[in-house]
């Protein structure tokens, strides 16, 4: 065995190093999987859509997961200010979910499947993780005072970590026919949980985001806030309730989709203060950009805006059915795991493998291109995205002769420029990383 | 500090409204004229092991290289979705699959397309921004 992967050595740096490897299985396979829309069959009988999508998808949801857990265990220990108690539990949890996470990859490749969407894989493969959460939850229960007055970040961890749980759970009652049985109420438990985990592992990134800025800042007023406990509560509420947008075409409750709709609407509060906090963050970014692990918090700032507003136009119901299942749905969601969950995972990484960076001179334009093309790639992406799902919102609404496989023949140039960017994305992604794999600093 | 406990009573209270919506979700009567027979239930199984979600969608949820599959069995006759289950289509692989897979897969098609109304064109939009279909008989 490698020496740098003995157990007791095992901490926190690894799960990000895990992690960013994850990302890049999950850039190769999302360009494997664009590259059949631009060339639609290719590869038809090695790797078809149905392979490459899960590959894809789970190996950056692995990415989220592997990432979140290893910056939030750093942070707690730098929030604590001591030793990490019961460090022997880490590389269990490491070997947990690296083993499970490389051979569900590795099951999707062979072609067995078995689970549902997102989680596609065998549901025994689901036990191993269910542990591995488990002790992760125990690990840092322990380590942290929950009886002592605990900034904002504090409840977002455990929020998070809580939340999780139970969604993971419940994303696996179509085990007993009694739910399973009925497709509708299957269904809506699927997209009940589903919208809950990704609240859930959004606490977490958004905790963690609090605690660095606090970092950068030097200012703990923040996190002790008022005004960020509303926040975390509306952030909580809406985790809870605003699911039902998901699901406005299932001939479900009306109560649940209703919910949905009004839940959803008090995500404007948070859109508002952004708009209001607008100039005020100009000054902030001015004052930090400079510093590495910022820049990623910045651009996580605007994709927040962006991905937030088209979020919430979706949640309409009225406005939801001309996009429903269509690839603006798919945009919200690029947005979402690669404008937000991404980048402050990478401000992150910065920060806690590369601290030297932040006290670099300002970055110039030449030196930041890696920088630069993600964000103007991913913009490409997400219009792209956009306007091939008002193509098809078109042929939804429109009845003609025209067969499905002509409609995305149509919308063929969008997916060019979609499947383009993509490798823009990946070479700006090359270009962000190598400095974390080249002059590795585990601190 | 009457901050933090008022922050313990709020986490408390939204836990509560959630188990219970949680509770009331898992219990909802959702009453299907007709239910998924044996055969569709076994499609069902077949659909995830197959992994048909990632290019189709029921409900417009799911996949997007395909197309929605909610209504297919009411709109398609049943030799024409069979030709494409048998052999697959230039995108779409041949998975090989067994005739009593098939059956089953189709079964679970004219279940779903017994569920409800999928198409967005089908739904009436009201003046307060919510949705309604139509009811299937």
């Amino acid at each position: 065995m490698v020496p740098y992967l003995r157990p007791q050595k095992i901490n926190h740096i690894h799960f990000l190093y895990t992690g960013l490897s994850f990302l890049g299985f999950g850039l190769f396979f999302g360009i494997c999987a664009a590259l059949q829309y631009v060339f639609p069959g290719i590869g038809r009988d090695l790797f078809s859509f149905e392979k490459l999508r899960p590959l894809h998808v789970s190996a950056v949801v692995f990415w989220i997961i592997m990432t979140a857990i290893g910056s939030m265990l750093t942070y707690i220990q730098q929030h604590q200010q001591e030793k990490f108690r019961y460090q022997s539990t880490i590389p269990w949890v490491y070997f947990l979910f690296t083993i499970t996470f490389v051979s569900i990859l590795t099951s999707y490749a062979m072609g067995i499947f078995g689970g549902r969407e997102y989680w596609e894989f065998h549901p025994l493969f689901a036990i191993p993780i269910l542990i591995g959460w488990i002790l992760c939850i125990l690990l840092v229960l322990q380590n942290l005072s929950i009886k002592k007055r605990q900034p904002v970040y504090v409840w977002m961890w455990l929020t998070g970590l809580c939340f999780f749980l139970f969604t993971y759970v419940e994303s696996y009652m179509w085990l007993i026919p009694f739910f399973r049985n009925n497709l509708v109420k299957d269904m809506t438990i699927q997209w009940k949980s589903y919208g809950s985990m990704v609240g859930s592992w959004n606490m977490i990134l958004y905790g963690s985001s609090i605690f660095l800025m606090q970092k950068i800042s030097e200012d703990t007023r923040y996190s002790h806030s008022k005004i960020s406990f509303l926040l975390y509560f509306l952030g909580l509420f809406n985790l809870m309730f605003n699911w039902g947008h998901h699901i406005y075409t299932l001939p479900t409750a009306n109560y649940i989709k209703h919910i949905g709709y009004l839940v959803s609407m008090t995500e404007l509060l948070i859109f508002g203060r952004i708009l209001w906090l607008w100039k005020g963050s100009i000054s902030t970014a001015k004052k930090h950009f400079h510093h590495k692990a910022y820049q990623f918090l910045l651009a996580a700032d605007i994709w927040v805006f962006l991905t937030l507003g088209l979020a919430i136009g979706m949640s309409i119901p009225a406005l939801n059915i001309w996009i429903h299942g269509t690839h603006v749905v798919v945009a919200h969601t690029m947005g979402a795991s690669i404008g937000i969950n991404s980048m402050l995972l990478l401000g992150y990484c910065y920060d806690i493998l590369h601290p030297k960076a932040s006290k670099q001179r300002p970055s110039s334009l030449r030196e930041n291109w890696g920088y630069l093309l993600i964000q103007f790639c991913l913009a490409v992406f997400w219009i792209s995205l956009i306007i091939a799902g008002i193509m098809k919102s078109y042929w939804q609404f429109n009845p003609s002769p025209v067969p499905y496989s002509g409609m995305l023949q149509n919308a063929r140039v969008w997916f060019v420029l979609f499947f383009l960017s993509g490798i823009g994305l990946c070479i700006g992604f090359i270009k962000v990383l190598s400095p974390l794999f080249s002059r590795k600093q585990a601190c | 500090m009457p901050r933090i406990s008022y922050a313990h009573g709020m986490l408390s209270m939204l836990i509560i409204a959630f188990l219970i919506y949680s509770v009331s979700i898992y219990c909802m009567q959702i009453t299907e004229k007709n239910p998924a027979s044996n055969a569709a239930q076994k499609g069902k199984l077949i659909w995830q092991e197959k992994n048909c979600i990632a290019c189709h969608q029921l409900y417009g949820l799911g996949g997007h290289l395909g197309p929605d599959l909610t209504h297919t069995a009411g709109e398609k006759p049943e030799a024409y979705i069979k030709a494409f289950l048998k052999t697959g289509t230039k995108v779409m692989p041949d998975f090989k699959l067994q005739e009593q897979e098939i059956d089953a897969l189709i079964e679970f098609l004219k279940y779903t397309d017994q569920t409800g109304y999928a198409h967005p064109r089908s739904f009436i939009i009201h003046s307060n921004g919510t949705v309604s279909a139509p009811t299937k008989n």
